[in-house]
């Protein structure tokens, strides 16, 4: 593999490459999916190339393919050559990586049991018996659940002398129950919305999460909701949010424009681009004091956790928000050194067959100091939502609105009714700042989203969210008029 | 590009190693180019190619998937030896009709030699002239421009050969000044048929009219949507229930309401896998021959689009709407959708609009709550009040969360134009007119 890599790397740089680095990606996926009891799916993926960028007089070319051939190897980084020429014709900035990239090593996820040695008859047992469990609830319409397991190794070299081998493994799974009547549509997810939880680890974690056990709760839940109340309409209340949805407020309204190619306008086109701009890093009020956030490519579980991003830099940590100031961005070498610094490496592709963007790594609310029932029993008048269901941000992650599965009211620090169609909306930084307590490490939990779109051609990235409940003050609520 | 000959080799190899067990192939091979620019320069620029083959193996009534990028030996021999695999220990399937049987497949047009052969440097030319124009209006110019071609085939042991080759091409523009943008789009399977200098145009001329924005309250409005915005109307209902699987599920806005008239009149909305003037594609993902599907007629409901097995549940006839297998739990989607244009112009539609805004675009739409499709999301890149017939001045972006079955049940009017879009997932095209809309919501401002 190393021979291949470096006669790419050579020839791109006969070819007049003032850098080069070749990515070569071999990722095998199994996945698993039951509906009502039907193996809808059992899917086994094989996918295995290679990409090689360029930088010819300070702009980039890319060029990929499937075919592990030294033919195909040479006409690749050609063609790679070519590009970085045509997009030099229109001129603009040039492009400086800042300090070489030399990082040498190999990583693997620590697993205590490699999903891939379970067999598929233990796999598909526990989705057939959470199917069951989530059948003894009268009035579910659709059962699902999924199970999925990731080998991604990866090869990295570059022109610097970089070179690592890595091995990830991910694995995910959850179950999700949907209830229909008279015109109402009501779904409950475990262990976390969008179909699954998903982690870096091993088989261990499928047990943890106790899919079965859990399932037939999940399923009356999404009944009960056919008739729950609905959320009060456009009030402005306090609002407690589970774990899981906070990690979806922190992936939306923090991670995303802490993405420093965004607020460079690289972005703007698609994702769009960002209100944290440059003059507002180390002196802007992101969030209350209570409010601290990490980026991180080192905590266990993440999505984000790896030995090295894909221009070769080493995983690290970067404080983001400290006592709610703003103080980090998510950067690649490029972004890094108009900054005058250096990457702390977020570059990440989704696959061989793509460019490494900014991406998260694990961005995560530190925790806080709160039991749940003390900040619940805290709290005079509120709603306490739970569990994603729909995400909306503006193109500078400034105005938001998310809805949830699920909902209770909190009537003089007692959690009361169950509400249906949950919805809260408000501007990010206000929003930070009207948090006013997030619950402890007993409650903290690595979440995963295996589905963070970015980039054209269209990349999706798996990133860690690390999050506890949380209290938010002056929230507006019940957007959704019934 | 394999060609049809060795793609059906490819095939024949795969089934060779299956045996005696039927088997279905859909081999996807891709040549993909992509040139994207922002701050009026190219700043990534990207090309791929690829060939995926996916396998569904029958042992009986039980069935196994695999897919590989690898078309060597060792790659074909897993594709299938984990084929088998998954089929052997899966529970047998009672929904799955079988494998189908040949058809016969029309052709259409819609690869283009100019397309497919499009280089870098033709696509720098074209960003470079907008960029040039972006620049010279002290703008800042960003988007793409991509351009490929694809072979998609259908092959099974029952004697199905499908093939069909395409093209495409995409330009997106966004002109950005310090508070205000413009975006214009083209797409199509012709790069000759998009204008990039008038695109360009029409974009610089939204940022420029759009400076200086001012707030506006919340609350209903009428609206006149531009076709960027319809296309987000249109794709939303199509996810989000055009499939017969969303109907069975009773997750549709079709639910309960077939055969009802519940949109104005001036909706037709249908779906056509051989007109031309869409992205056509002649069959489907089982290799079932594309039937155009009525989906709304003059506003009343006609049909959802059917795949053979939710056909088969339902005791309809598919109309060749099947996803790839790896998709099924999705169902079937219409993939050439179309809205009949209008008799109004898009001016006529705003001198007739005493006080409401003209949105040029829907931006990050998420779905609230299904059966009624109520979505929420932004304004972007170009709103106005219209005031007494005129465009009065520019408005901040505002958040609407709004049904979208109850938008085309107020709509008034529906311009004489219509424009081609190509989605960002999975080559789903929508042509779409502008729209007058009686009353739309707005339940949120931007600071």
């Amino acid at each position: 593999m190393e021979n291949l890599m470096s006669r790419a790397l050579d020839l791109a740089q006969s070819n007049g490459a003032q850098y080069a680095d070749i990515r070569v990606v071999e990722s095998r996926t199994e996945s698993i999916q039951v509906k009502n009891g039907v193996v809808e799916s059992l899917n086994f993926a094989e996918s295995r190339g290679f990409g090689i960028r360029v930088l010819v007089k300070g702009a980039w070319g890319f060029s990929s393919s499937n075919n592990l051939s030294a033919e195909e190897i040479d006409r690749v980084t050609k063609h790679s050559v070519e590009i970085a020429r045509s997009s030099g014709l229109v001129g603009g900035e040039r492009v400086d990586l800042g300090p070489p990239v030399v990082s040498r090593g190999r990583y693997e996820t620590p697993v205590q049991v490699d999903p891939f040695t379970v067999s598929l008859e233990d796999r598909l047992g526990i989705l057939l018996a959470a199917d069951s469990e989530m059948a003894r609830a009268e009035g579910v319409r659709v059962r699902q659940s999924n199970l999925v397991i990731i080998k991604e190794k990866k090869w990295f070299a570059n022109t610097e002398s970089a070179f690592t081998e890595q091995t990830i493994i991910e694995t995910g799974g959850g179950v999700v129950a949907t209830a229909v009547g008279d015109g109402e549509v009501q779904s409950r997810s475990y262990p976390n919305s969008f179909g699954r939880q998903q982690v870096t680890g091993g088989w261990e974690v499928v047990l943890q999460w106790d899919l079965p056990g859990n399932s037939e709760r999940i399923a009356n839940e999404a009944v009960a909701l056919l008739t729950a109340e609905p959320c009060p309409a456009d009030t402005i209340t306090t609002v407690i949010l589970g774990g899981d949805q906070v990690a979806l407020q922190v992936h939306e309204s923090c991670g995303h424009p802490i993405e420093l190619d965004r607020v460079f306008g690289s972005e703007a086109a698609y994702a769009g681009t960002s209100f944290l701009t440059t003059e507002k890093l180390g002196s802007f009020r992101y969030g209350s004091e209570v409010v601290n956030i990490t980026a991180d490519s080192v905590r266990p579980l993440g999505l984000g956790t790896f030995g090295w991003d894909d221009e070769g830099v080493p995983a690290q940590a970067t404080p983001i928000v400290r006592e709610g100031e703003f103080v980090g961005y998510l950067m690649s070498r490029e972004t890094a050194s108009k900054l005058g610094r250096v990457s702390n490496g977020c570059m990440r592709a989704s696959s061989w067959n793509r460019i490494p963007l900014i991406r998260m790594t694990n961005v995560s609310l530190e925790p806080g100091e709160w039991e749940l029932q003390d900040l619940i029993a805290d709290t005079d008048r509120g709603i306490y939502m739970m569990t994603n269901r729909s995400w909306s941000i503006d193109d500078r992650r400034y105005n938001f609105q998310f809805g949830t599965e699920m909902g209770y009211e909190i009537n003089k620090g007692k959690l009361g009714r169950m509400l249906r169609n949950c919805t809260y909306t408000g501007i990010t930084p206000e929003f930070w700042n009207n948090c006013d307590a997030i619950c402890n490490q007993n409650h903290w939990t690595m979440w995963g989203t295996p589905n963070c779109g970015k980039g054209q051609p269209s990349q999706i990235a798996h990133t860690g969210h690390g999050a506890a409940p949380a209290r938010f003050r002056n929230v507006r609520a019940g957007i959704y008029r019934q | 590009m394999l060609g049809r000959k060795k793609a059906e080799d490819i095939c024949k190899e795969v089934f060779r190693r299956a045996g005696s067990d039927p088997a279905e192939v859909l081999l996807f091979s891709e040549a993909q180019n992509l040139t994207r620019f922002a701050n009026n320069y190219i700043h990534q620029n990207v090309a791929e190619r690829n060939v995926t083959l996916i396998m569904r193996l029958l042992r009986g009534k039980r069935l196994g998937l695999a897919t590989t990028n690898r078309l060597d030996g060792e790659g074909l021999d897993r594709l299938v030896e984990r084929a088998r695999a998954n089929a052997e220990v899966s529970p047998e399937d009672p929904d799955y009709p079988g494998l189908p049987e040949p058809a016969d497949y029309p052709t259409v047009d819609g690869f283009d030699q100019e397309t497919a052969n499009y280089s870098p440097k033709n696509r720098a030319k074209a960003v470079g002239e907008l960029c040039r124009q972006s620049s010279e209006h002290g703008l800042n110019g960003s988007g793409i421009f991509s351009t490929g071609a694809s072979e998609i085939v259908i092959a099974n042991t029952q004697g199905v050969f499908a093939y069909h080759a395409c093209t495409n091409a995409d330009f997106q523009i966004l002109v950005a000044g310090e508070d205000s943008s413009g975006r214009e789009q083209g797409s199509g399977w012709q790069v000759s048929a998009i204008h990039v200098e008038a695109l360009g145009q029409l974009a610089v001329k939204t940022a420029q009219d759009g400076r200086n924005p001012r707030s506006i309250d919340s609350g209903e409005y009428t609206v006149v949507l531009t076709p960027y915005a319809t296309e987000d109307l249109l794709n939303m209902l199509n996810y989000y229930g055009m499939g017969a699987q969303a109907v069975l599920e009773a997750r549709s806005w079709m639910c309960d309401r077939m055969g009802k008239k519940i949109m104005s009149n001036l909706v037709d909305i249908w779906d056509d896998g051989m007109d031309s003037s869409g992205v056509p594609t002649p069959f489907d993902f089982e290799g079932v021959p594309k039937k155009r599907v009525n989906i709304v007629e003059q506003g009343v409901v006609k049909s959802p689009v059917f795949d053979r097995t939710t056909a088969k549940k339902m005791g309809e006839v598919t109309t060749g709407h099947a996803l790839p297998p790896t998709m099924r739990s999705f169902g079937p989607i219409a993939t050439n959708l179309f809205m009949a244009p209008g008799t109004s112009s898009t001016e006529d539609m705003i001198k007739s609009t005493e006080r409401g805004l003209y949105v040029n675009r829907f931006w990050y739409t998420r779905l609230v709550h299904p059966r009624d499709c109520v979505i929420t999301g932004m304004t972007r890149d170009g709103v106005f009040l219209i005031e007494n017939g005129e465009l009065a001045y520019p408005v901040k972006d505002l958040r609407f969360t709004q049904s979208y079955v109850e938008a085309l049940a107020k709509v008034e009017g529906v311009s004489d134009q219509t424009r081609l879009l190509t989605s960002e997932f999975g080559g789903q095209a929508t042509r779409a007119p502008g729209l007058k809309i009686s009353a739309f919501t707005f339940t949120g401002l931007t600071a």
